[in-house]
């Protein structure tokens, strides 16, 4: 059977360059950066030149990049590092985070968290595009606020949310701007310093890099309280001894990333769009997010009368992997955050599901799920009460 | 997330039994709610109080689909008391378990024939 993999915004394979580059430091250099002897200096080396990669990416100096453990610890470190700093804010009258209603779990829910430490945080709305209007940021802001975190690109509906104005209002009002990137870092041109971006989180499983490993772009001067205490290492804002074979696969994905976006942009979304004007082709099936103020790679679509989980096990029995946002395949049987926040309804949410594509992707992948998809959706629809065609 | 589900769910998910609806169904039963992401619908056939057909309709997730299939084969030819006294566990046995999750919200066959069963009885009343 045919396997075609379309779920690249949950993660990517490993890039055979990132994995030539990571072998040797598994059991050739593997000292510990921190170690003064040749061993630690060759992994110190190559950590080094892995962040000069990243931050070559984000057009971002190197010594302004942080290796973690991934998008969730960067996001954590980046909200909870700067409301711990500003303590003496906590249970004032005016938002002292702004963040949206669309957040990645990381985000969302470290807020929350800090909510019930006595911060008070504004989730914006968004439209039915998933957009932040940038007028109700700059109403939310008081001078209590010292923290404003909004995604990037956002990782269901792949909905680019606008970084350029928010970064504007957060540099009028000196106010910390954090984004978590991780989906959208790769996939368009992120310049940190023309976009006042001052902590931007990014992940490494998601650009063809490993798993348990990522940065968090810290602004010159940006003061953090850590999360993790110990050695001091990365300039005592992230203890822990460095993973380097991670470290190194990193950097080289950004690198490749930046080497190829152009290439990848071009080749992505052709294929994206080809997919989405063949799955549109289906009667009463729609588009969630933005037309084109979305992720290159994402295609996220919903289907009159039928259940995502469902739909989504019938594309795995032909081979094809797909993500959903109904409710029936999470763990707290809810809707998709995001699909609810867009205006949709429950049933509408249920219903949806996510297609995204990456560098490995080919043509005959697009073919071989735009022929599928019809079958299964009318196959459940033949089945469902709710279609009464 | 498939690993969750029984080989039988499966089973019952990818080849339903008795899918459809009877134009002109003796009994008639609906539960759920589109918001929950289940509905189902059951029709019945009765003869000398017997269950001599019965299909089904299910929008919901892969549970929702199998326990609905896997009980309209447990009630067929049974008499109407006999299939009344078919629980969710019954239906979630039959099928070698179901996750613990989705107990409560995909589990509804069992009331939808319930709700069939009164509809037919309602009518003959009339």
């Amino acid at each position: 059977m045919r396997k075609v993999y379309m779920d690249y915004a949950a993660t990517t394979p490993v890039d055979d360059e990132v994995l030539e580059e990571m072998r040797p430091f598994f059991q050739k250099y593997y000292g510990n950066a921190s170690s003064i002897h040749s061993f630690g200096r060759e992994a110190f080396d190559a950590i080094e030149n892995a962040r000069t990669q990243v931050g070559s990416l984000l057009f971002s100096d190197a010594e302004e990049v942080i290796f973690t453990s991934g998008g969730t610890e960067s996001d954590n470190l980046a909200i909870k590092g700067i409301t711990y700093l500003n303590k003496n804010k906590r249970n004032s009258k005016g938002y002292n985070i702004i963040t949206s209603e669309i957040e990645h779990p990381a985000v969302l829910e470290a807020c929350k968290h800090l909510e019930k430490q006595g911060f008070k945080i504004k989730f914006l709305p968004v439209d039915n595009y998933g957009l932040i209007k940038p007028s109700d940021l700059e109403d939310a802001i008081s001078k209590d606020t010292f923290l404003v975190t909004i995604m990037f690109g956002n990782n269901e509906i792949g909905t680019i949310e606008p970084m350029k104005e928010i970064g504007e209002i957060t540099k009028k009002h000196d106010i910390i701007f954090h984004t978590d990137a991780v989906q959208a870092v790769g996939k368009l041109d992120i310049d940190v310093k023309k976009l006042n971006i001052d902590l931007l989180s990014i992940s490494s499983h998601k650009i063809y890099g490993p798993k348990g490993v990522g940065a968090l772009y810290i602004k010159k001067g940006v003061k953090l309280e850590p999360l993790a205490h110990g050695g001091g290492h990365e300039k005592g804002f992230r203890s822990s001894t460095l993973n380097t074979p991670g470290i190194v696969g990193l950097g080289k994905a950004c690198e490749l990333g930046k080497k190829r976006m152009n290439k990848d942009i071009v080749y992505i979304k052709n294929l994206r769009d080809t997919l989405i004007k063949n799955v549109l082709k289906i009667e009463e099936s729609y588009l969630n997010g933005h037309p084109e103020k979305r992720l290159v790679n994402n295609g996220h679509f919903r289907f009159t009368a039928i259940e995502g989980e469902s739909l989504n096990l019938m594309l795995d029995e032909k081979g094809i992997a797909a993500a959903t946002g109904s409710a029936c395949s999470s763990k707290k049987l809810q809707a998709s955050h995001v699909l609810l926040a867009i205006g949709l309804e429950p049933a509408e949410a249920h219903g949806s599901i996510r297609l995204s594509l990456g560098r490995t992707s080919s043509k005959e992948d697009v073919e071989y799920v735009s022929d599928v998809l019809p079958k299964i959706v009318q196959n459940l629809r033949n089945m469902s009460p709710l279609w009464n065609r | 997330m498939e690993d969750m589900y029984t080989e039988k769910v499966k089973e019952h998910f990818f080849h339903p039994r008795n899918v459809g609806e009877i134009k002109d169904a003796d009994g008639f039963g609906k539960v759920g709610n589109p918001t929950c992401g289940d509905v189902m619908a059951i029709y019945i056939k009765v003869k000398d109080d017997k269950i001599i057909d019965i299909k089904f309709k299910t929008f919901g997730c892969t549970a929702a689909i199998a326990t609905s299939s896997i009980l309209t084969e447990m009630v067929k030819g049974k008499t109407l008391d006999e299939a009344l006294k078919v629980t969710r566990d019954d239906v979630a046995n039959e099928l070698g378990g179901l996750p613990a999750i989705k107990m409560h919200c995909s589990n509804l066959a069992a009331d939808a024939l319930r709700e069939a069963i009164k509809d037919f009885r309602n009518k003959q009343k009339k």
